[in-house]
């Protein structure tokens, strides 16, 4: 059963029912789900939690959803030791949480199970969402498992082939011809016109409570601790400020130490206006227009870009960005040391991470874990560079000729 | 009649511009403020708009040009 009680303003504390709305009335701030945590932490313990099911449902007394899930086997991915990249970046202790292993390539399985979920409970036959790419694949695929109707909104510009994981599983696909703002414009307003659930407006504050996992999921693979340092890329800053929240909802609960993480955030520099607020010392999310190769996480006015950034300055870490040169080559180290094939948002924190290492801001012995939000294979074209292959007869001769020569050549150089 | 929330960012040459007010006056459409913060060098405000869709879409254009960036007051929704 869940322990949500309220939709809860984040400014001014005004309390909503748990309905479809994701906006204060009063103040247009955004609506958090509130919990009854008292009650939650009689139920919840560390070896419940950890005799669940090997997926994020093992955290559903944590999550405001009630009755049977929405489950397409999200969550639980793998936190990996990452020895070689540590040596390379010079640190000790290094993890990658590496969400690219979710059903459909992506940390947005975990926010959109627990909308979709919520969806179904308060009675929606059709749901919707606008997207680039990661967001619209995970929405069309819990639909159909959900049996709802989904429309899909992508700007008209995305090749066809990017959207063939999102059109594979049945929703209606809507292009939408247009500027980045009007596509925006033009979907509140069919949020406020049909009553759909609108996975990341109206829907938004269940959405939002999906990304926690992520951070319980960390806590719970160290073994029952918060670690020193986090390193996440962001976007509308939603899943910073989630496993922020998770984390601290652990210690809350009894389940974990106080958390003395310190929160990393790392942009694209075409998309980065909460780094650029960090570094002006400002609280206030100046919106910019988004342009980098990072499309995944190109928001240019981050609704929870003002709450990210005071994660991070709660948690004492600090925000950087990174340029396209240095995603692609980010992607490419990852890949290299560690066989993890990322997107542009992975290439995004590995070259950040590795930038904090150099400044001294995340410490050699720092038990750091770095968040790889979705696969590369979504956004291949950009290392599409690294098909050099060494093209031969079918003949032994020509193999050892060509192939021998090269090897013994590159570790002559090495 | 509709309504709109929106969030307007200025640029300090504009900050002593009596912009909400001609908004309301020039497109007939009401401004409600719920949250600023304007200072001498910088200023936003998040208000709702209520009025025709052509009235909001002509105000919006026209404080668009003056150069206040005009955003949704809930942020983006195109998510990656």
């Amino acid at each position: 059963m869940s322990y949500a009680t309220s939709l809860r303003c984040r400014k001014c504390g005004g309390e909503y029912p748990l309905q479809a709305v994701n906006l204060c009335d009063f103040c247009f701030s955004p609506l958090d789900v509130a919990y009854d945590y008292k009650a939650m932490s009689k139920r919840v313990s560390r070896q419940a939690l950890s005799s669940g099911p090997a997926s994020m449902w093992r955290y559903q007394d944590l999550l405001p959803v009630d009755g049977p899930v929405v489950d397409i086997g999200t969550g639980f991915t793998p936190l990996t030791k990452c020895d070689g990249l540590a040596r390379e970046l010079g640190l000790e202790q290094l993890y990658i949480k590496n969400d690219c292993l979710n059903p459909t390539y992506s940390f947005k399985d975990r926010a959109v199970a627990v909308a979709i979920t919520k969806a179904r409970e308060l009675g929606f036959h059709t749901v919707a969402c606008a997207s680039t790419g990661n967001l619209a694949a995970s929405v069309a695929a819990h639909a159909a498992k959900a049996g709802l109707q989904a429309y899909v909104f992508i700007p008209a510009d995305i090749e066809t082939g990017k959207v063939v994981g999102t059109a594979v599983y049945g929703p209606t696909v809507v292009a939408v011809q247009g500027s980045y703002d009007k596509v925006n414009v033009l979907c509140h307003r069919l949020a406020e016109t049909y009553e759909w659930g609108f996975i990341n407006i109206s829907l938004r504050s269940y959405y939002a409570e999906g990304s926690k996992t992520l951070g319980y999921e960390i806590a719970e693979q160290l073994n029952w601790r918060s670690p020193d340092c986090i390193v996440a890329p962001s976007a509308s800053g939603l899943l910073f400020t989630r496993i922020w929240k998770g984390l601290n909802e652990l210690s809350m609960l009894g389940l974990i130490d106080p958390v003395n993480t310190h929160m990393n955030l790392i942009q694209a520099s075409g998309s980065s206006p909460i780094v650029n607020a960090f570094k002006a010392g400002t609280l206030h999310v100046h919106p910019v227009e988004p342009h980098t190769i990072a499309k995944s996480i190109a928001v240019g006015n981050p609704a929870d870009g003002y709450y990210a950034l005071r994660a991070v300055r709660e948690s004492g870490g600090t925000a950087a960005a990174v340029s396209d040169e240095e995603i692609v080559a980010g992607m490419k180290l990852l890949a290299r040391t560690e066989g993890i094939f990322a997107e542009t948002a992975g290439g995004v924190v590995i070259a950040g991470l590795k930038n904090m290492v150099r400044s001294g801001e995340i410490k050699r012995d720092d038990l750091t874990v770095a968040c790889i939000t979705a696969a590369g294979l979504k956004t291949q074209e950009v290392v599409s560079d690294v098909i050099q292959p060494i093209v031969i007869q079918p003949t032994l001769e020509s193999f050892q000729e060509r192939v021998e020569m090269s090897c013994v050549a590159a570790a002559e150089v090495r | 009649m509709s309504k709109r929330r929106v969030m307007f960012t200025f640029p300090p040459e504009r900050i002593e511009e009596p912009v909400i007010y001609l908004l309301g006056h020039q497109f007939g459409v009401v401004t409600n403020i719920r949250r600023a913060d304007v200072t001498e060098n910088k200023g936003w405000v998040v208000l709702e708009l209520e009025g025709t869709d052509e009235n909001i879409d002509r105000g919006i254009a026209w404080v668009s040009a003056k150069g206040i960036r005009v955003d949704s007051a809930s942020g983006d929704v195109v998510e990656g």
